[in-house]
């Protein structure tokens, strides 16, 4: 343990042995000890930073049926529904008046919407002025089946029309393993690589996520975050790298086997783990959505340096019986008492 | 690791905890002061450590909360209400028989039971209610009364601390509560709780019940007007109070919850200051056996990061809490004993259900 202690001091990488032997301690001080050091060395300014934007989901019917998902709606379900451009625009009007600077869009895999919908879509955002952080790899793919064009092909369209940037979602577990099980009918671990590889060369950034504490071991947790610092190695493409446990309430998942929720001791666990281990990306953000504010601030001192969102709306969290909110000026207050200077950020980390 | 804490500048201090020596008021100025808050849990961790070892505490425990009926009306409490409040309660002796009954098929071996100071209730009725517990639930625990009401209740019964503790025992009261305690500093007091018992008299009762074979426990409500100085001159008064008697079981820091007080326009306290204040009260109170981390209020997610930090007990099952659920608490009403062994146990720690005395019950 010493030896990994002075290699992460050294500021050398640490290996997959090495990882899973940092994981297997329960000391928390030694992991955010280490954490904190990476970050700091990262991040010598004492800053955190923090994107105002909302989550705006287009569609929650959804052709994939993720067994932890509370939010999807099945196509034949009555109360599904399609946003209609006026909400569309009245909830940009509303992010910019906050002060928001970008949209995160997402949504259900649709079993019809055409390319071109999607394409108009972020033409009538991006008249609104507006970053657009949209569309995770799963949706990326599923417009590639639909329209029978290659993910490169789909990816030129959709940043000709507008698209700025991609988010990380989807990823939950980049292990086919996992995947069969918990959500068999969302691409495969190769494909969301791909989609985030061809996206990078295609010069977008992109976040990455990972939705632990469910059916995974942690050499699968291993295997997710080796796939995502090989890619980095590849592309420098990825902005930030976002972790959060798995909220059971509602999903099929969790009513299905006896799954306990990942508790504040195992997120900030793992929190630092992937800041350690994920020597080649820039910022790790903590997840307030699922931790509430007390352990979220805490987590700048496990290896996170970025607040995420303030979410003035957020949809699928909120479906899995998890509600926390916080205004802006309570991320700032949060911030300040944890002793660092808050700011406002772009997606690409550039500060307002 | 050694190495992360002499960088964060208390390599002195390090020094001193790994040699059981008292830390100096300084020494707690600086550490409150740090924003190093994993520095300052790991030498608060070292000192759980040696004085509990790998242990967490848990206990199955009921509230009763009487009464909200209140003379005092402090300006920090969203409970406390005047006797003409459309929401002020009482419960008769009955009412209270019932609560313990309704539970009787559970494990429940202590009953919490505090109120407000009730302008009219006759001396009586408190000794009847501890009767009427134990007439129901023999083998039950009754931590009940803070020292304020203690006081309260003596100047009902027109007798001494001492005398009035001896009747109250009698009828089966094993041990008191650390409330009421707020900060000791008279400043403080004049400006958030003015007609409370002042510090020094809660003291006084506190030392009185501990030469009486009550043990009980200790608070400080951090987080509303109350100066870092104030604070360290709190953990002073406890820990030469405690040198003197021994008789203190636990110090349980309780974060002011604004919302519903008289003092809304005050922000909650976040998550580091909720641990700062268990990491600097462990190091700082070193002759107490135990540091509490009440998950009602701190909620259970930070609870379970303060046993890192100092703390070596959960609290309890707790069922209708009241109290801090009235400020806004936005925790859960009970956590199952399930719950609080899994927490305990993802924390690296072994759960172990204690009785209020903290004899072991049983470990899982």
């Amino acid at each position: 343990m010493r030896h990994i202690a002075d290699k992460v001091r050294a500021g050398e990488r640490i290996s997959e042995e090495e990882f899973l032997r940092l994981a297997g301690t329960s000391d928390l001080f030694q992991l955010g000890f280490l954490a904190d050091h990476v970050r700091r060395r990262l991040h010598p300014q004492p800053l955190v930073t923090y994107v105002i934007d909302r989550n705006i989901n287009y569609t929650d019917i959804c052709i994939s049926a993720c067994k932890f998902c509370a939010f999807f709606k099945a196509p034949d379900d009555p109360a599904g529904s399609v946003l209609s451009r006026g909400e569309l625009e009245q909830k940009i009007r509303e992010t910019k008046e906050l002060g928001g600077t970008q949209i995160l869009l997402q949504g259900g895999l649709h079993p019809e919407l055409p390319l071109e919908y999607y394409e108009d879509m972020l033409r009538f955002m991006k008249s609104l002025d507006i970053h657009v952080h949209g569309f995770s790899p799963p949706e990326v793919c599923h417009f590639a089946e639909l329209s029978g064009l290659s993910i490169r092909e789909v990816l030129i369209r959709l940043i000709a029309a507008g698209l700025d940037s991609i988010p990380g979602g989807g990823a939950e577990i980049l292990s086919d393993r996992v995947r069969v099980k918990v959500a068999p009918r969302k691409c495969s671990a190769d494909k969301w690589i791909e989609v985030m590889e061809t996206a990078h060369n295609l010069g977008l950034r992109t976040t990455a996520t990972m939705m632990f504490g469910h059916i995974e071991t942690m050499a699968e947790r291993l295997e997710h975050l080796r796939r995502i610092r090989d890619l980095q190695d590849r592309t420098s493409g990825f902005t930030a790298f976002i972790p959060w446990p798995f909220q059971p309430d509602n999903t099929a998942l969790a009513a299905g086997a006896r799954i306990e929720k990942e508790t504040a001791f195992g997120y900030l666990k793992m929190l630092a783990l992937s800041r350690i281990f994920l020597d080649n990306v820039a910022n790790i953000q903590a997840s307030w959505v699922t931790q509430g504010p007390k352990i979220a601030q805490l987590s700048l001192y496990f290896g996170a340096n970025d607040f995420g969102s303030t979410m003035i709306e957020e949809n699928v969290v909120a479906a899995a019986g998890v509600r926390f909110r916080l205004a802006e000026g309570e991320i700032r207050r949060l911030v300040r008492d944890a002793g660092f200077e808050p700011r406002q950020r772009l997606m690409d980390y550039t500060l307002v | 690791m050694d190495a992360f804490v002499h960088e964060a500048g208390f390599g002195d201090i390090l020094d001193k905890v790994r040699a059981g020596e008292r830390l100096s008021l300084d020494d707690g100025r600086r550490l409150y002061a740090t924003a190093n808050i994993l520095a300052l849990g790991w030498l608060a961790d070292i000192v759980r450590q040696r004085k509990n070892g790998n242990r967490a505490y848990f206990i199955y425990n009921q509230h009763i909360n009487y009464s909200n009926i209140c003379t005092n009306l402090c300006k920090f409490c969203a409970f406390g209400k005047d006797k003409t409040s459309a929401q002020a309660y009482e419960m008769d002796v009955d009412e209270v028989r019932r609560k313990v009954s309704e539970r009787l098929d559970e494990p429940i071996n202590e009953i919490h039971m505090v109120g407000g100071l009730h302008p009219d209730l006759p001396y009586s009725y408190y000794l009847d209610l501890l009767r009427a517990i134990k007439e129901i639930r023999p083998e039950v625990h009754i931590q009940a009364f803070t020292c304020v009401e203690i006081h309260h209740l003596a100047g009902l019964a027109g007798k001494s601390v001492g005398e009035t503790l001896e009747e109250l025992k009698e009828a089966g009261l094993g041990s008191l509560p650390g409330g009421g305690a707020e900060v000791f500093n008279p400043r403080v007091r004049k400006l958030t709780c003015e007609r409370k018992l002042p510090g020094e008299d809660w003291i006084e009762v506190a030392k009185t019940a501990h030469r009486h074979g009550l043990r009980t426990n200790a608070t400080m409500l951090y987080g509303h007007i109350e100066t870092i100085d104030e604070r360290l001159e709190h953990l002073d008064i406890l820990r030469r109070t405690q040198d003197e008697t021994g008789g203190f079981l636990a110090f349980i820091p309780l974060a002011f919850h604004p919302k519903n007080t008289q003092m809304a326009e005050h922000s909650g306290t976040t998550g580091i200051e909720d641990l700062r204040n268990i990491a600097v009260a462990r190091l700082m109170l070193d002759n107490f056996p135990h540091i509490k981390a009440y998950w009602v209020m701190i909620g259970p997610k930070l609870a379970q990061i303060a046993l890192s930090f100092g703390a070596d007990d959960m609290d309890g099952t707790v069922k209708e809490e009241v109290i801090t659920h009235m400020a806004g608490a936005e925790t859960e009403q009970a956590l199952g004993h399930k719950t609080l062994i899994r927490l305990i146990r993802e924390a690296g720690r072994e759960p172990i259900e204690r009785d209020t005395l903290y004899n072991v019950l049983r470990t899982y």
